[in-house]
Order: C-alpha cells, then sequence, then structure tokens
C-alpha cells in the first residue's frame, strides 16, 4: 500500500502534485519548529535555580522574516490549489452524460445510451464523463478515491462532477456525507472498460438480460448479485444483524412482523420482500430496504432465492 | 510586577466554607469556575468512553460489537458532548472564570449573580440533553438537513438543550468582557494584561457575536421538525445547502473558541518555565484578535464539496490561508521562548510543549484542507478527523491538561505527585499520536467518516489507532487519578511554586474569597523574567 492510492483518472495526478507540494512544505515546517523545540529544550534545561537570564522580548527582524515567508508560502499553495480546482470543476465539451441518483443506500446510474445500473458504473477508458447528480432523500457524497473526485449530492438541486478514467480497471465508490443507518454500506465500484470491452458491454449486458451470467447455475447467479446490487450491504452471510436479517438460515424461518403478523420465510415471502420491502417489516428491524422492482428482473430475484436456500 | 501588600486581615481561603448551599448559590468566581471545571471533566471522560467504544468497534472491518445504527449514535453523542458540554465552554468557563479577576487584580467578575446564572442555565442545557439520550439522535454533531429533519431519533430534544446552553455562552462571554474592560487593577494597561486574558477576551467576543447564530440555526431545525416549515427541504422551496451555512457561521469561530483560551494557557506556562519574557508580546495579544476576526469569514471551508459556488469556494479557500498567518506566528513566537531560557520540564510545560508540537501538526495539516483541489479529495475523510482531533486533543486538550496542573497548587492549595503526573502525559502524548497519526494515511487512502464499517484493506491501520486509544485511555485514567488523589494530600501547596510573576500567584494558595487584601497596584507588565539591561531598564 502505497501512501497515496493509485491514480486512476487525469486529475488524480494534478491533485497528488499540490497534495505532494504542501507534504513536502509541511515536513519541512515541522522538522524545524521540532528541531529548534528539542534543541532548545535541552541546550537551555535548567541546571541550577539561580540560573541567570537574558530579558529578550522579541526581535523584529525575526517576526517580519516569519510572517512574510509563510505569507508567501501559503498564497502561492492557495493558487496551486485553486488553479487545479478550476481543472477539476471545468468539464470538457464533448464530456458524456451519466446521471447519477443517491438514495438511502444505492447508487443508481442512467446512461445516454437508455442502460441503467445499480451500484456499478460502466464508463469506457479515456473518454471524459460528466456525472449528473441528484439525491431522491438526504445529502450523499459521491466519491472515488482512485479519481481523487467527490461533490455532494442533494436533492432537489443537480451538481455535478467530471474525470477522463485512465486506468482500465475496477475502483470504489464510497458515500463520503453521513445519510443515516446504512452509510456506510453505500458502497459502488466504478468500472473501467477498455474501449473493446465497452462496447461489448453497451451491446449486450445491461441490467434486465444477463446474458453473460445466465448460463451461471442459480445459486451462483444468484450469489454474484447479492454482491453487485449490494445486497451484502444490510444482510450478512453469517448470522450477524448488520441493516437488515441475515440471509443465514433464512429459508423456511419463521417469525414475528411489526404489525403483529407472524411469516414464514418461503418463495412467495422472499419475492414480496423484494418487490415490496415496505409491505413486511420483520420485528425489530426498520422500513429502509429499497424495492428492487425493475433493477432485478423475475429470472435474477429466482437466482437469489436460490442462493439464499442454499445458506443454511 | 505588582506591589501587594501584605495580608493584614485573617486569611480564609475560598473552599473554606462547606455546604450545599455554599456552593449552590455561590457567586465566587473560583467557586463558579470549580463547579464549571467538575461538570465539563465529566462529560469530557463520558464522551471520551464512548470514544473508546468506537474506536473498540473499528477494530475490525464489520459490526461484531455494535450494531451501525448504534456506531451513529456514538459518534454523535460523543460530538455532540465534547463539542458543546465540554470544549466549547471548557477553558474559558472553568479557568476563565478562576483566572480572570485574579489575574486582573478584580475581587470577581463584573456581574457574579449572572455567572452563577450562566453556569445553572449550562445545567439545565445538560439535563435536557440527558433527557434526549432516552432516543439518542444519529445525525453526528452537525445535525445536517435533510437528515436530521427526517430522522426517527430525537433531534428536537438534544438540539434544544445545546440552543440552552448557548445562553449559558453567550452571558459569560458578555461578563467576561465587561469585566476585563472595567475591572483591571490601577496601572493593569491592556498592554501589561498577561496573555491569557487577551485570548479570553477573543473568545468572549466571538461567544458574543456567534453564538447567537447557532442558536437560530437549531431552532429552525426545530421548526424545521416539529413545524414542517420547509426552510431546508427543497420539496417546500428551501436549500438544505442553507442549514450548512448557518451552522458554520457558529461552529468556524466556535473552533476558535475552544482553541483560543488553550492559546493564552500555553503563553503563560511557557514564559514561567523558561523563566523568560514571552517573545513578541502584542504579536501574540493582536493576533488572538486577528483570528478571532478572520475565524468570522471562513466558514465555508467545511463545504468545498457541498456544492457551493465556484467563486464562493475560492473567496473561502483564500481567507482560510490567511487564518494560517497568525496561528504561524504564534508558533514562531512560543518557540523563540525558550531561547536561552532556564527550563524547567514540569509537567505542565511538557503539556505545552506537547501542544506546540501536536498543534503545529494539526495546524500543517489545515492547509491541506485549506487547498481547494486536495480538499476535494480529502474532504469527509478520515484526514478531516485526524486533523480535527491533532486541533482539539492536541492543541485544546493539551491546553487544558497543562492549565490543570499549571494552576491546580493555586486553585485548590494542594498538590500533585509530580512524577506520576510526567508518566501520564507520556502516555497521552504517545497513546494520542498512535491513535490519530495512521488516521491521516487512511484519509489520504480515501477512508470515509463516520463508517460503521469499512473495507478491509483499512484494517491494520484502524486496528493500530485502536491500539493507541487503549494509550491515551490509560494515560487519562492515570492522570485524573494522580489530580483526585492531589486533593486528598496532605501536602499543602506554597504561594508561589514556579516564581510566577502574575498577579494570580502574588495571593496565597488557596486564593482569599476576595482574592485581594487591598487591590493591588501594578506597576510592570506580566512578562518581566530574567535580567534586563541597562538600556531597557
Amino acid at each position: 500500500m502505497t501512501w497515496i492510492p493509485e491514480a486512476a483518472s487525469n486529475l488524480a495526478g494534478k491533485v497528488d502534485g499540490v497534495l505532494l507540494v504542501i507534504t513536502l512544505i509541511s515536513i519541512f515546517f515541522f522538522v524545524l519548529i521540532s528541531a529548534v523545540l528539542i534543541y532548545f529544550a535541552v541546550k537551555y534545561r535548567r541546571r541550577r535555580e539561580d540560573e541567570e537570564t537574558p530579558y529578550i522580548t522579541g526581535n523584529e527582524t525575526f517576526e517580519i522574516i516569519w510572517t512574510v515567508i509563510p505569507s508567501i508560502l501559503l498564497i502561492l499553495l492557495f493558487v496551486y490549489g485553486y488553479v487545479v480546482y478550476k481543472d477539476m470543476r471545468t468539464p470538457p465539451k464533448d464530456a458524456v452524460d451519466i446521471t447519477v441518483t443517491g438514495k438511502q443506500w444505492l447508487w443508481t446510474f442512467d446512461y445516454y445510451n437508455g442502460k441503467k445500473t445499480l451500484n456499478e458504473l460502466y464508463v469506457k477508458q479515456n473518454v471524459p464523463v460528466r456525472m449528473i447528480m441528484r439525491a431522491d432523500d438526504v445529502l450523499h457524497s459521491f466519491f472515488i478515491p482512485q479519481f481523487r473526485v467527490k461533490q455532494d449530492i442533494l436533492p432537489g438541486r443537480y451538481t455535478q462532477l467530471w474525470f477522463i478514467p485512465t486506468k482500465v480497471g475496477t475502483f470504489d465508490i464510497f458515500c463520503a456525507e453521513y445519510c443515516g443507518t446504512g452509510h456506510s454500506a453505500m458502497l459502488g465500484k466504478v468500472i473501467v472498460l477498455s474501449p473493446e470491452a465497452y462496447d461489448i458491454w453497451e451491446k449486450g449486458i445491461g441490467m434486465d438480460d444477463g446474458a453473460a451470467v445466465s448460463s451461471l447455475p442459480p445459486a451462483e447467479l444468484g450469489e454474484k448479485i447479492y454482491k453487485q446490487k449490494g445486497c451484502n450491504a444490510c444482510h450478512s452471510l453469517d448470522g450477524s444483524v448488520v441493516i437488515g436479517p441475515s440471509f443465514k438460515g433464512l429459508f423456511g424461518r419463521t417469525g414475528v412482523l411489526e404489525n403483529g403478523k407472524s411469516y414464514t420465510a418461503d418463495e412467495n415471502y422472499l419475492i414480496a420482500s423484494i418487490y415490496e420491502p415496505q409491505e413486511e417489516i420483520v420485528e425489530g428491524f426498520q422500513p429502509v430496504m429499497p424495492s428492487f422492482k425493475g433493477i432485478l428482473s423475475e429470472n435474477e430475484v429466482d437466482a437469489v432465492i436460490a442462493f439464499i436456500k442454499t445458506l443454511k | 510586577m505588582a506591589n501587594h501588600t501584605v495580608a493584614t486581615n485573617v486569611y480564609v481561603p475560598f473552599l473554606e466554607q462547606k455546604g450545599f448551599l455554599s456552593w449552590f448559590l455561590t457567586t465566587d468566581h473560583k467557586r463558579i469556575g470549580i463547579l464549571y471545571l467538575i461538570s465539563i471533566s465529566l462529560f469530557f471522560l463520558i464522551a471520551g468512553v464512548l470514544a473508546l467504544l468506537m474506536r473498540f468497534e473499528l477494530m475490525t472491518p464489520m459490526s461484531d460489537f455494535v450494531s451501525p445504527h448504534t456506531y451513529n449514535v456514538l459518534f454523535t453523542l460523543h460530538g455532540s458532548l465534547m463539542v458543546f458540554f465540554f470544549i466549547v465552554p471548557g477553558l474559558a468557563a472553568s479557568f476563565g472564570n478562576f483566572l480572570i479577576p485574579l489575574m486582573i487584580g478584580a475581587p470577581d467578575v463584573a456581574f457574579p449573580k449572572l455567572n452563577l446564572a450562566s453556569y445553572w442555565i449550562y445545567i439545565v442545557g445538560a439535563i435536557i440533553t440527558l433527557i434526549a439520550l432516552l432516543s439518542p439522535a444519529d445525525t453526528g454533531w452537525t445535525f445536517y438537513t435533510p437528515y436530521s429533519a427526517t430522522t426517527d431519533t430525537d433531534v428536537v430534544m438534544i438540539t434544544f438543550g445545546v440552543f440552552v446552553l448557548g445562553f449559558s455562552s453567550i452571558l459569560t462571554g458578555m461578563n467576561f468582557i465587561v469585566t476585563i474592560h472595567k475591572m483591571r487593577a490601577p496601572g493593569m494597561t491592556w498592554h501589561r494584561l498577561p496573555l491569557f486574558i487577551w485570548a479570553s477576551y477573543a473568545t468572549a467576543v466571538l461567544q458574543l457575536l456567534a453564538t447567537p447564530v447557532v442558536g437560530i440555526t437549531l431552532l429552525m431545525l426545530i421548526a424545521e421538525r416539529s413545524l414542517g416549515v420547509g426552510f431546508f427541504d427543497p420539496a417546500k422551496g428551501g436549500d438544505p445547502v442553507l442549514f450548512q451555512n448557518f451552522f458554520w457561521f457558529y461552529s468556524h469561530p466556535a473552533v476558535y473558541i475552544m482553541i483560543i483560551p488553550a492559546m493564552g494557557v500555553i503563553s503563560e506556562i511557557i514564559p514561567v518555565f523558561a523563566r523568560k519574557p514571552i517573545f513578541g508580546y502584542k504579536a501574540i495579544a493582536y493576533s488572538s484578535l486577528g483570528i478571532a476576526f478572520i475565524s468570522f469569514l471562513v466558514w465555508a471551508h467545511h463545504m468545498f464539496t457541498s456544492g457551493i459556488s465556484e467563486v464562493a469556494a475560492t473567496i473561502f479557500s483564500f481567507l482560510t490561508f490567511l487564518v494560517a498567518i497568525p496561528t504561524a506566528i504564534k508558533v514562531f513566537n512560543w518557540t523563540a521562548t525558550l531561547y536561552k531560557g532556564s527550563i524547567e520540564l514540569h509537567s505542565a510545560m511538557l503539556y505545552a510543549l506537547g501542544f506546540i508540537f501536536l498543534f503545529t501538526i494539526g495546524g500543517l495539516t489545515g492547509v491541506f484542507l485549506g487547498a481547494l483541489a486536495v480538499d476535494i479529495h480529502l474532504h469527509d475523510t478520515y484526514f478531516v478527523v485526524a486533523h480535527m482531533h491533532y486541533v482539539m486533543i492536541g492543541g485544546t486538550v493539551m491546553g487544558f491538561f497543562g492549565a490543570l496542573h499549571f494552576w491546580y497548587p493555586k486553585w485548590f492549595g494542594k498538590m500533585f505527585n509530580e512524577s506520576v503526573a510526567k508518566l501520564a502525559w507520556f502516555l497521552v502524548f504517545v497513546g494520542f499520536n498512535i491513535t490519530f497519526f495512521p488516521q491521516f494515511f487512511l484519509g489520504i487512502q480515501g477512508m470515509p467518516r463516520r463508517y460503521a464499517t469499512y473495507p478491509e484493506e483499512f484494517e491494520s491501520l484502524m486496528a493500530l489507532s485502536t491500539y493507541g486509544s487503549w494509550i491515551l485511555g490509560l494515560g487519562v485514567l492515570i492522570m485524573t487519578v494522580n489530580l483526585i488523589k492531589g486533593l486528598f494530600s496532605d501536602e499543602k501547596a506554597p504561594q508561589n511554586p514556579y516564581g510566577s510573576l502574575s498577579l494570580e500567584w502574588q495571593v496565597p494558595s488557596p486564593p482569599p474569597t476576595l482574592n485581594f487584601d487591598k487591590i493591588p497596584i501594578v506597576t510592570d507588565w506580566t512578562y518581566g523574567y530574567g535580567k534586563k539591561k541597562e538600556v531597557d531598564a
């Protein structure tokens, strides 16, 4: 692990430049002050009770020097930070627009080509992207550390950011503005594809027709969906309670709902819980799960249920 | 130096009178100071335990000790109690109360009854907040809308508690301003004042001018929640970012309400233990006022990613860099004061030197966050958490601990065990750095703050931070026990154990109820240590 995360966008190198300059200046001043402090504390430590000390109340030359030099440095750092910031705020005209919606605790992405993805953002290497962002409920913040971009997302207003992904790979998307119980589970991935791979993705594999993965056995497909679509943010596999009930031993479980009725976790109960999660809340849990209608197809829900059945 | 007449009256220490009412209805600034000291210390210890619980949960990536909701409640309470109940009243209310009249040669503050009222208002605010713990809020101490307007937890009660508390702060600020203006002893001119007084003055101005804004903001939030007014709700034509503007308009100056008194403490401790006049008195005094003034104009640097305009971001970034200048001047001046001194590494002095060391890190990392491009990456990550704690613990709490050890003999007339105090300092200093230094790296790596669970790649640094918190906790525990034990020791403190020239050391320990038998006449500044050359005399 290096001290700065991998630089995977056109902006990252520029931000790192400012970060590095400030770090070096800070280390210089910190070492200077610490060294002087320790040197004085050792050299002038009290050896006898009756030591004489000089009556020095100030020194104009020194005071001017240590006012003026930091002031100049600080103004230069301000300008450097500003120049890069200006770049970060100015998307090129040919940028591709992708709409981001943040809601507790999911990311949805709508593409110019009509595609829609959940928690996974697909972008093409070396093509500038402009994210047009809004929130459905409370504040969120769209943050990709490897790209050095971050922007809060607000209800009732659009905010934006842009970047050119320069490296093929998968990188974390974090929600950086506290948004409630599932805040730390509001994670996504940005998947940077080479132009060829992107074209394949664009033509084929969308939300609704999981052609490339449909050849998997249902339980394996379900496990994949469990991770990709963010189920794992709230539902553990080991019996521990995160936000929702654990999937471990869920199938066939009986219990009591918030409204006092009892339930048995069979196929019908599970599909209803995925499509209409607010209808039946298990006692002791909050009604916080969003509906996956339009996000997971019926085949995909079947796969998830098949996966749950394997978790004894 | 003061020409102080030897006591002719019978000396009755202010702690002499016993009984509940002698505390409940006291108007003695020294007793009110003790009431504040006990209250804020309790809140500090409670909020500190909450922090240890949080760090314990964060030792591993998953939620295995508390649920995410409980974790969110923990950091909300830790932040709210530390900020509003410990560190904002903090040094100003406890040591400010004890020291201001003594240092300026006055028998008490200008409005002793109002002073008592301020304390009880603080307690009422605290009780309301404790009631709020029945359904503790999970908003974070910043109460950002719209989340705070929509969460099911009890936000109204806790914000109302903080609202009530605000009046305590405002009244104390006003009381101190009047006291410093009108009650200085003859000869105690502005340029002879101890720097702690200058710092208290700057703090009091901030309390008086900034606190009403947070009061209004919290009332608006209460109205938003209970009446559905829609100040901050875009569906009703409101603006969620408006809340942040209001909130930081107070809470940024509040950062300086927290830190400036600690800077004042450092300016008192260093000259005494170096036996040197403070270097650059006027620069330190006026930089307190300079910081206070600029602090009103930098609030939006908390909001560079919030969706404010680029023009606003640019202006606030520039002003933020300006506030670094008076801060740097102070650090240089304290360091220069040590030059050719006769330095005694008393526990109070160790805390003061620790302050310079840690506060320098806190200040320098503030430069990272002031620079627009870098802040975009670091905002709302652990870098901010680390920076904030380097300023607040490395700065204010170090100053608070330093003040405790420095004025302890004067305030209570007793001595604590100095060797144990040094050991505690070492544990606090080392533990603090192990806890918070790794967090700078976590932040640069991209670890967001307020995460109940986190990706596995951060585990080793997070665990290291947790181990550090245990050392820090142990240090604070040893320090607390040592100071409490000292109260019951038989060892009486001398009047002036360190040879200080400041007025509070020229009265017996503990001071008599009316401080001075006769109002002292001041003939020199507070920092006349060392051998004057002929030309200076």
